[in-house]
């Protein structure tokens, strides 16, 4: 038999590259390969929210626009989407947070399969340059709506029939290969590659949140990808998958007996768990943040964790609640409803663990932080319309009007990304070395919590108005009253202030890596093995000559006559500096 | 197990210590734990192809071609059904029994063994893949395309050449992996570590992707 050491037990073999190519290009670290793929992110994330821009200013000001027609609309939806929900926040919560914590968290030098992290990247790259190049064929990109529905997705008179739906797939598809790469690698070195004494219950939640998220994108992913090979067929040569006998501009198309209800089932399957892929990483790194910045242990540690891997198993038994307007068995609904309602459990559990974790705590409202609380609001708001959308007879009316706008970018776009913005200002400070400029990061909070507010409270109105969604123009209705189109406008200008406050966010980054004040190694005072590195940034190999060691779990803050107010990951329990009289210290999270 | 979970007691409570103990899950090399973990979400492609052909055969409104008649061989005068697909798929079997003995070899070091019997392999293999191409030639011959055939449903066309092919895809893949890996058996190349887990890995794949050949079989040309 072939005897093998566990890695953390393994001779160091990494050698510091020296070039500048093998250093920041051709990089197999995983921080650099973290930072190229949130910034390639960011980058993309910036042309969606320029697209959304573009769409709220034709919903605001009808007929005033004349670059803008309905084609150009329903581009617009559809690249915004599809961007937003796979390449932005995707790739930036796993490419991104998940290269860059997970070996720091667990006590890894790098990740087990560098090479292959690599390539995860520059097939990423390729699927985004792909997408990016359908603007610029013949037809422009597809207008399918991000969830592609055939039979419309392929069919002529579709705004991107010719080259933007062949590009869309095929993006999607290298974008798959990339994520697999990717992450085979990250859910690997979750299981084999923990430092001594980081058993899986001391990981943080930032951790475990990645962790499920890439296990449920590694199961769900496939089915997208079939969908994309087979629409790519129908489209390319014909064959019948999704296409049934239809008549389009009036004349019948050479397809035949497909279906195209599959089609949602598979996209769906992936769909759904696609929401948790996003979810659950934003659960477990808001639960870090709001632990350090509360100066108090994460409340109810391993329900959290179990909540994690509840919703991530949940989420694979809900997808048809996206097609409760799709024409089912009314059965099948009720099976839906009720594991969607199911689902409402864990999550509950989640957020009362998070407020409970502020409770009494020693709140340090810094940037951070104010973006983590703000995530609590924005969340408890999508959630809590989810439950009304989860139930088949509420949801058919409101199914394509604005209150599910509203609703899912609530629950799945602003929550996500307040849990985003929270991550970056919080572990920018590692990455950099640098601290952010803390009066722009507040008026960078302030304006886009309390922006998406105005954007999509009033959205929740038009939709029980009955306000459609998808329509490039509402046009004139008994239904829809005037003050509904002056709403439209301020939403629009809510949008138009929301986008432009970015920039804010942006120039701080930049100003901070140029300027910013060196930030200490650790400076929020946290406990978890990222902030104890010997350099910071971390250098390739991240430990220097050895591996640290875990004493206890990640989440030791306001330690019972300790010294300081936390107690490191890697510190021995008999080096806690307790104060005078207060007795030795004990390890309260050692039930484990 | 850690001694804490024995004394804290519950069966549940210690398997989930054994799981989540220090270092490392898995009592494997990481390599190894990735190959499983690729074949298992590998394994949700070809079901979503599989569960994907079986419900356009429901949904299609023209009947389904009888498999037996439209794979049958005509031999000496007489039609066997399905004799071609019998033989690729004894032919894909006995591959993988020729793969675990050159994991068995492996385990003792034997370097032309290891490769010889990785090359056969991977013979068997790319002969596998030469039948299908044959099978491929013989519809496409008689009329089967992706988007039609004379025999019936369109859809069976479309399924059939997406599902063997993605299928042959792999197989193909697998023959060039094989070939690179008994090269470098030859080589000397893994004994600078001593490390023969490679072989193994190698292995889980090519089983896989003769276990998915089962599930086309039975799914695709009996049903």
């Amino acid at each position: 038999m072939t005897t093998y050491l566990p890695i953390a037990d393994q001779p160091s073999e990494l050698h510091d590259p020296h070039t500048f190519i093998s250093k920041y290009v051709w990089s197999q670290d995983h921080k650099v390969i973290a930072i190229q793929y949130g910034s390639t992110a960011v980058f993309v994330g910036l042309i969606a929210l320029v697209l959304s821009g573009l769409m709220r200013l034709q919903l605001g000001y009808p007929n005033t626009f004349a670059f803008i027609d309905p084609s150009n609309y329903l581009q617009f939806v559809t690249m915004h989407g599809m961007i937003m929900v796979i390449y932005l926040l995707t790739a930036l919560f796993l490419g991104g947070f998940g290269n860059y914590l997970i070996p720091l968290q667990i006590g890894a030098r790098d990740m087990v399969f560098p090479y292959l992290n690599m390539l995860s990247y520059w097939f990423y790259l390729l699927s985004v340059l792909i997408l990016l190049a359908s603007f610029f064929v013949h037809g422009g990109p597809t207008g399918a709506g991000w969830t592609l529905y055939p039979p419309q997705a392929i069919l002529r008179g579709t705004p991107g029939a010719d080259m933007g739906i062949i590009l869309m797939l095929a993006s999607l598809a290298v974008f798959i290969i990339a994520f697999t790469m990717g992450g085979l690698n990250y859910v690997t070195t979750v299981l084999q590659a923990r430092t001594h004494g980081m058993t899986m219950m001391r990981m943080p939640l930032s951790v475990w949140g990645i962790f499920v998220a890439t296990i449920l994108g590694l199961f769900a992913f496939p089915a997208l990808f079939v969908s994309a090979v087979m629409m790519t067929f129908d489209n390319l040569i014909g064959t019948s998958f999704f296409m049934p006998a239809v008549q389009s501009l009036g004349q019948n198309v050479a397809h035949t007996g497909g279906s195209p209800v599959l089609f949602q089932h598979l996209f769906w399957f992936f769909g759904h768990p696609e929401v948790y892929i996003v979810a659950l990483p934003a659960f477990g790194l808001v639960s870090d943040v709001l632990s350090t910045h509360a100066r108090k242990n994460i409340f109810g540690y391993r329900m959290m964790v179990w909540a994690i891997v509840a919703i991530g198993a949940l989420s694979f038994v809900v997808w048809a609640h996206h097609m409760y307007v799709s024409g089912m068995n009314p059965y099948f609904g009720f099976f839906f409803a009720f594991t969607t309602l199911i689902i409402a459990v864990p999550t509950a559990i989640k957020v009362y663990n998070w407020v409970l974790t502020l409770w009494q705590g020693n709140i340090r409202m810094t940037v951070p932080m104010m973006f983590a609380m703000g995530f609590i609001f924005t969340f408890i708001h999508g959630g809590l319309t989810g439950i009304f959308l989860g139930n088949v007879t509420i949801d058919l009316p409101l199914s394509d009007t604005y209150f599910v706008v509203a609703h899912f970018h609530m629950v799945m776009g602003v929550s996500p990304i307040m849990v985003l913005f929270a991550s970056i200002y919080h572990w920018f400070p590692k990455m950099s070395g640098k601290m952010f400029n803390v009066t722009l990061g507040k008026i960078h909070f302030w304006a886009t919590f309390l922006g998406t507010y105005a954007i999509y409270l009033p959205m929740h109105y038009l939709g029980i108005l009955g306000v459609p969604r998808r329509y490039y123009a509402i046009g004139t209705t008994s239904f829809i009253p005037d003050s509904a189109m002056a709403l439209n406008a301020n939403i629009t200008q809510a949008a138009l202030f929301v986008g432009v406050m970015q920039l804010v966010f942006i120039i701080n980054i930049i100003w901070s890596l140029v300027k910013g004040k060196p930030a200490g190694h650790n400076p929020w005072e946290a406990t978890s093995l990222e902030w104890q590195t010997p350099d910071t940034p971390p250098h390739h190999g991240n430990w220097g000559e050895k591996l640290p060691v875990v004493y206890r779990w990640a989440y030791e803050y306001a330690v019972p006559g300790a010294k300081d107010d936390f107690v490191p990951q890697n510190i021995p329990p008999e080096e806690v500096v307790m104060l005078p009289g207060a007795g030795k210290y004990v390890n309260r999270s050692e039930e484990h | 197990m850690s001694e804490q979970a024995i004394k804290t007691g519950g069966h549940l409570q210690s398997i989930v210590h054994d799981w989540s103990d220090q270092k490392q899950a898995f009592h494997v090399p990481w390599g190894k734990l990735m190959m499983w973990i690729f074949l298992i979400s590998d394994t949700f492609i070809f079901s979503c192809f599989l569960v994907g052909y079986m419900s356009v055969r429901m949904t299609t409104t023209d009947p389904w071609p009888y498999p037996s008649e439209v794979f049958a061989l005509n031999l000496f005068g007489h039609t066997v059904p399905l004799i071609l697909i019998a033989i690729m798929t004894f032919i894909l079997i006995t591959s993988s029994g020729t793969m675990a003995l050159a994991v068995r070899y492996a385990h003792f070091r034997d370097k032309k063994k290891i490769a010889l019997l990785m090359y056969i392999t991977a013979l068997f293999g790319a002969s596998f893949v030469g039948m299908q191409a044959f099978e491929w030639t013989k519809l496409i011959g008689e009329g089967v395309r992706p988007w039609g055939n004379p025999f019936g449903a369109p859809q069976f066309g479309s399924a059939f050449f997406m599902i063997t092919g993605f299928h042959g895809l792999h197989v193909s893949v697998g023959v060039l992996y094989l070939s690179i890996v008994a090269t470098k058996v030859l080589n000397g190349v893994y004994d600078k570590k001593n490390n023969y887990d490679i072989i193994e890995i190698t292995g889980l794949y090519w089983h896989f992707v003769d276990l998915v050949w089962v599930f086309i079989f039975a799914f695709f040309y009996l049903w």
